[in-house]
Formats: structure tokens, sequence, C-alpha cells
């Protein structure tokens, strides 16, 4: 029961409050707020243009939203407006306390770099200087991500999707980031690879007691991994709660629409 | 040595004194006070045109041209010898636009103008050793951007230039990289010190002399000042080493300078050889470099003959 | 043991529970379900919802887990010595209330593929701190007394029968001694021996003090596990029923 205890005590690990993006006269998201508690996994829903992509992308101090606050707990300071952080600062946390997976591998791995080396840069980042030590890092992160040891040394452009985006993972994970953002994980994967990443990712969020905050139009993947679900709709956040909760007894006729769309096998 | 020029030392050739017009000069002087106080930064500056092709050392010259006053003795080497048709070329044409004296001798040079080496006789303060670079910017493989390879810089994100290290230690067993080798200069900058062999990398750090390196195609100039410390980039598990030869020097006997293989006929024979003339010159206590005195001897000084 | 718990012990309370369905892509048709429903469970009780197919018993269950989102009323658990409002709380809250005090068997297994069986059934006492070993210690005799053969502990159980699904699952249900269960039909596809080992693990639930509600559509499991009914059903109304199991068949 130590794990209980851990949680008793929780303080809030990101705080959003009334963030609005507009592109001219075109709505990103609209006055959207909640909180993050360390360990917990928000999903993300909505269909394309519901401005899940743009939330993402301000959460994750790539785009500056035109009003409301996005404060973060820092190791060093508590919760700090990211907004009020300077470039340097903002990159730091991103290579250290955050982790960026993006849809594409391309985005986020150096594809010219061997697997390992991939691993390796942020521990490198942040300063580590023992090529052996760095490089049994590596091996136990492909362990994780379940890629064969003997593939420490190619490229990642002779994997295939699922191991780019696995690699992807590991390169993110290995510095045990706090909170980690996700836009469309398994987008672009078949759905047998599909299965394999989500319970590589769900065992790791779960094992290192991450945050994650994921973007999806799938709500198999939100289903799987989210423990709480927003569902975006024309930039606002129309409906949120317990995934099942949402998934389950959908009240807003969008979510409701939306979850009676799913295909059933 | 930089000396303030009058804008009437144009030479009887019509050229002014060391061929760069004084604003041009100044403009030069300013970005290389700039490098000097940030060692290892790159600062960019507006590179003329000179008469001789991009990549053939033209902002070593430029840089050269700035910092030469009349009084200097200039030295030029090109993969450590002082008789390539480049060094050549390069002293021919100060001893025409600035009728300074030529050396062929280190201990003698105020001014050492380099491509591809750092000579094995030590520096001595005073002395300045130009760098001819052609390519300035060691993140130029890592981010392709200039706008993020700067940020990089900025910000002191230096992981990345690890991971090539990496790389060579995972594919090879040790840091392949023999020249351009990465530096970093003061604790803070990351530099290429220009394609010299990592042999010389040793010899930048603490170094009396000031070093300046230009890059006349990427319009950026960058620097050293003396008593510097100059830190080759490694692993705690794979440190930096310099390469060794199992030769010595077939001429002079040295078995502590860079060598380079001399192939002597078509039936497999071949030697080692210093790579720095001088020096080799030197340890023979052979005296093959005498100074070149230009037209005018007005500006030489003794210790220009031997 | 049931002697020692204190007879005013309610691990799970609904007061005034209200649920309706709107269903916006068919024309905002309402459907009531049930209205102000009062439950009260006991330490060491079973109750049995009850009533005819359609009556919501299902969704009253849902609620108590909240996995439905009632419109009115409170869902009071008793967690970590206070009582709890399931539906006033945060979510990662429900989370952790669902971690260590109300635990869940549902009709069908929702699991990720490629996870096998053993793993699945271990998984919610890894979640609470019980060590690894000891957590596939106590899968392996749950999967035995279920009678899952050894060869298919090691298998994902998307390919297991219905019946070995739902075994799988109420291994899962059973491995922590959670203080309040909720059983959604555990029996429907079972045979007589296996029916009999869930009734086993209710009654060694009940013994160590566990607040059970249940459907149950077996007569024989019904009346072998349940305390006591509680009716849901249209018109909305309920009935007290014979307060224990032996009333009940009298």
């Amino acid at each position: 029961m130590t794990a209980a205890a851990k949680v008793a005590t929780r303080r809030i690990l990101l705080d959003v409050r009334g963030v609005s993006k507009s592109y001219g006269g075109q709505v990103g998201c609209l006055d959207v707020s909640f909180a993050l508690y360390p360990g917990e996994v928000l999903g993300i829903v909505g269909e394309s243009g519901s401005g899940k992509s743009t939330l993402l992308a301000c959460l994750a101090g790539r785009l500056a939203p035109d009003t409301g606050s996005i404060a973060y707990d820092t190791k060093e300071r508590g919760l700090v407006d990211i907004l009020s952080l300077s470039e340097p600062e903002r990159r730091r946390l991103a290579r250290t306390d955050w982790g960026i997976v993006h849809q594409n591998p391309r985005d986020g791995i150096r594809m010219d770099v061997s697997a390992g080396g991939n691993i390796g840069e942020r521990p490198m980042s942040i300063g580590a200087r023992h090529y052996g030590k760095i490089r049994a890092e590596a091996h136990e992160w492909l362990n994780k991500v379940e890629i064969d040891l003997a593939r420490t040394d190619d490229k990642p452009r002779t994997f295939s999707g699922g191991m780019q985006q696995r690699l992807q993972i590991a390169r993110n994970l290995v510095t045990r980031p706090r909170l980690v953002f996700m836009d469309e994980p398994t987008g672009g994967l078949d759905v047998s690879v599909q299965a394999k990443l989500l319970d590589v990712l769900r065992g790791l969020v779960h094992e290192l007691g991450i945050a994650a905050i994921i973007v999806t139009h799938d709500l198999a993947v939100v289903r799987l991994l989210a423990d709480r679900l927003m569902v975006m709709q024309r930039g606002r956040v129309i409906e949120e709660g317990l995934t099942d909760q949402v998934l389950d007894d959908p009240h807003q006729p969008y979510t409701q629409l939306l979850v009676s769309s799913v295909l059933q096998v | 040595m930089i000396q303030v020029m009058s804008s009437n030392t144009e030479t009887s050739k019509g050229y002014n004194f060391a061929y760069l017009d004084e604003q041009t000069k100044r403009m030069i002087r300013r970005a290389l006070l700039k490098a000097l106080s940030i060692p290892g930064y790159q600062v960019p500056f507006g590179a003329r045109e000179m008469p001789l092709p991009c990549g053939w050392g033209t902002g070593g010259i430029q840089v050269t041209a700035s910092v030469i006053g009349p009084a200097d003795r200039l030295k030029v080497i090109d993969q450590g010898a002082d008789d390539t048709t480049n060094a050549i070329s390069i002293r021919r044409f100060f001893k025409k636009v600035a009728q300074i004296v030529t050396t062929e001798k280190v201990d003698e040079a105020t001014v050492i103008q380099t491509r591809h080496r750092v000579p094995e006789t030590a520096l001595i303060e005073g002395q300045i050793l130009v760098y001819q670079v052609p390519q300035p910017e060691p993140l130029r493989g890592i981010a392709p951007r200039q706008i993020e390879s700067r940020k990089l810089h900025a910000y002191a994100e230096y992981g990345a230039m690890q991971v090539t290290l990496y790389e060579d230690v995972a594919r090879f067993g040790y840091i392949a990289r023999i020249y351009e080798y990465p530096v970093m200069v003061n604790g803070r900058h990351l530099m290429s010190p220009s394609p010299i062999p990592k042999f010389d990398n040793p010899k930048m750090q603490n170094n009396p002399a000031i070093q300046l390196f230009g890059s006349g195609t990427e319009k950026r100039i960058y620097a050293v000042p003396p008593y510097t410390s100059v830190r080759s980039l490694d692993f705690d598990d794979h440190p930096f080493e310099v390469q060794k030869w199992k030769q010595s020097c077939a001429f002079c006997g040295s078995g502590t300078s860079y060598l380079d293989e001399v192939i002597t006929d078509d039936r497999g024979g071949r030697m080692f050889v210093c790579s720095d003339t001088d020096y080799c010159a030197k340890r023979r206590g052979a005296q093959p470099g005498t100074s070149e005195v230009a037209g005018s001897p007005a500006g030489a000084t003794a210790g220009s003959s031997s | 043991m049931p002697a020692r718990m204190n007879t005013k012990d309610i691990p799970l309370q609904a007061r005034g529970l209200t649920k309706r369905f709107i269903l916006h892509t068919q024309g905002g048709t309402e459907i009531p379900v049930f209205d102000g429903i009062d439950l009260k469970v006991a330490s060491a009780e079973c109750v049995c919802l009850h009533g005819p197919s359609g009556a919501g018993k299902s969704t009253l269950l849902r609620s108590l887990y909240a996995n439905y989102k009632p419109d009115a009323g409170k869902i009071l658990v008793q967690h970590d010595g206070s009582m709890v409002d399931l539906l006033a709380v945060e979510p990662w809250e429900v989370i952790e209330i669902r971690r260590r005090t109300i635990g869940y068997v549902s009709q069908f297994l929702h699991v990720i593929p490629r996870v096998p069986a053993l793993n699945i059934v271990a998984a919610p006492a890894i979640m609470n701190g019980v060590d690894a070993d000891t957590a596939y210690s106590a899968a392996r005799t749950l999967l035995s007394r279920l009678r899952i053969p050894e060869r298919l502990w090691s298998l994902a159980p998307a390919t297991f029968s219905g019946g070995e699904q739902q075994r799988v699952n109420i291994a899962r249900g059973f491995i922590v001694e959670y203080p309040v269960l909720l059983l959604d039909e555990p029996t429907a596809s079972l045979d007589d021996a296996n029916r009999l080992t869930v009734v086993e693990l209710i009654d060694e639930a009940k013994v160590r003090g566990a607040a059970i509600v249940g459907i149950f559509h077996d007569g024989g499991v019904r009346e072998a596990a349940a305390d006591r009914l509680f009716e849901v059903g249209q018109p909305l109304v309920q009935k007290r029923l014979p307060n224990t199991a032996a009333e009940a068949a009298a």
C-alpha cells in the first residue's frame, strides 16, 4: 500500500486556465481549463479541426495562447506559468521534465542516428559523458519498448513504423519526464502494431507514474490509456470526466454521436 | 600586429596597404575584437570579394590583412608546408600588396596564416595564428537550419554533438573523427577548430598566442584569446587521444610530430616525414627557409635574413 | 467474523439516486431509468438487484461504480476511513477509490490484446502495491479454483471461450480484497461447478466483511449468495424485500 500513501497528498502538475487561441477569425481553442495531477493520463478527443492539436501545442509551449495561463509544477520553483519562462528555460524543461511524442516519428527521432544514439541524446544533453553507461541505458530502454538489442546500432529508417514509434517513446522517456504530450501516437500504424504500442505505453506510464496528455481521434486508444477524457468540439471542451464514464454514458449530443459512430468489430 | 594605418598608405602599385580598404579592415577588426571577447563565438562579418576563389583561404586572408602591419613578418603554411602552391601564392600576395617581410620560420613570424595545421613549434605571446576555415559551424550536420544551430549555441545545447561521437564509438569502438574534431572553448562555446588534424587540438589549449579563425565563404570570424581553455569533446571511458605513428620522421627522426606518408616510388616504397617543414628543417639543423624580402625592404627588420 | 462487524458499518450507500438517458442521436428521446433510489449495503452483506429485464439493474450497478453518471443523488463509499461521495470527487480520486475500495466484475472482459491471462488477473493486486510474486501466486490460485487450464495462463484471453473469459474476469475481480464489490452477472455463462466456485468466492468475501451488490439471473446462485433482494424496476417503485436470503426463500 505504499503506492496509496504516495497519492494521498496530490498537488497539481499542470494547471490550465482559460486558454484560448484563435487564428485570425478562426477559433483554435476556446476557454479551456483543467488541472492535471501527477501520474494522470488525460485523453483529448474530437474530430479534425476541433482544436485539440492547437490546445496541445499551447500546452507544450510551442504556441502562445491569446489568453489564459498554463502553470507547470517545476522541480525548482513549483508552479510556474510556462508562458513566462524564457526560451532556454522552456527548451530545457521540454528535454528533461517533459516528453513530446509526435504522430510522425520522423518529427521526433533522428533518422540518420542509430537507435542507441537516439535514446542517448537526452541523457547526453544533460551531461552524461560515460559511453558505457549511456549505452547500458539505451539497451535498458530498447528492452522496455521491445526492440531487439541487435538493432541498437541500426538507423531508424530501417525500422518499421511501429518500431520507430516505440523508439520515439523510449527516446522521450529515458530521462523519466513527469509529463508527456502525445499527438496521435498510434496514427498511421497498423491495428496489430497499435496494440503492441498501446500495451508498451500503458505499461510504461503505470510503471513510471508519468502523467500524459494524449490527443487522438481514436476512442479505443483513450479507453485503454486515459484515466480522464475531454471531448472537444469547435474549440471548446464540451464534455469531460472519467474516460469510461464519458464513453459509456455520454451526455452531450456530439459525444453520443462520436461514441455511436465507432465501428464495432 | 594591429596598427592604426592612415588612409594614405597606398602602395605605389595603387593598392591600399594589405589590399583591403581601411573601412573594411576596421569592420573586420571590430568583428575580431568581439570574437576575442566571446571565445569560440562565431561573429558574422561582411566578407569581401578577394582576388582568389572561395575555399582558397579568402577568410584567412581578410583576417591577416586586417591585423598585419608593415613591421610584421608573415608565415603562411598549407598542410604544414611553406612551399605549397596556396602558401606561396598567399605569401606573394602580401609581399605585393603590403610590402612586408615573409618568413618560413615560426620563431621569426609575428603572424602565421595556416590551413590544416598548427605548427609543431610552440607559439609564444605576441604571435597571431590565423586559421583558414572552410566551414565554421560545428553543428552543421546536426541542425539543418542555421536559425536552430545558432539557438543551440546560444543555449549551450550541445547534446546532439555528443551523439555524433557516440555514433562513432558504437560503430568503430572508438571516436573515429580525425580532423575538424569539435572543441569546447572556455567551457561555453562549441567550436570547429577548422580542418586541422585532431593531433593539433591539444596545441590550442592554453596557447600563449592569439588564434583567429576566418571563413570568407560563410562570412564568419571567431577567435581563441591567449591562455584559453580549449577542450576536445570525449567520453569519460573513451577519452580524447591524438594520432600516434609507429615510425619516426625519415628526415629528422622526430617521434612526436605529425607525419605525412610519402610514396617514393611505384614499387610500394614509402616513408613518413614531418608535415611541418619548418620544424623538420630546424631539427635537422638546415636553414632552407630564408626570409623573402619584398621589393622595398623598408619594413624589414633584422632576423628576416639568415 | 461477521459477528465482530459493527452492524452500523455501511461501506456503500446510495441516496436519492436518479438516472435517465437522453438519446440525442435519436431525436432527443428521454428514457427515465430510476428515480430517488436509496440503498444501503452493510459490511458482510450481499444484495441482489432484482427485477425484469430492462428494469435498470445494470444501470444502477454501473452507477454505483460511477461508470454511469446519475443525474441526482449521492453514492457514499467508505474510503480511507471516511465517507466519500463518488459523484462529487475529482476523477483521479474516483480512480483511487476504484483501485483500492470498489471492485467491479463486468459481464464482459475488456482488456488490451496480447496480455496473458495471468498478468491480467494479477494486475489489480500489483497496482495496489502487492509484490509481483505474491500477486502471481494469488492469481494462479484463483485461476486454478476457477478451472482455467494451466496451459491457458500464459495466453491472451482474446481467444478464450466466453465462459473462460468470464472466469478470468472474476479472478481479476476477486484478487484484491475490496471492501465493496459489484458483480454484474458473474455467472451468466458458467457451468454448475464454476457457479459453485463463484458462490464460494462471494461467501469468502462476505466473511472478510465485503459489502456486495450483484445481479444474478441464475436462481440458484441468487439463493446461495444473496442475503436480500433489492427490487429495481418501473414504474419506479421500490419494494422492501425480506432482509435475508433465508427470509426470501421462506
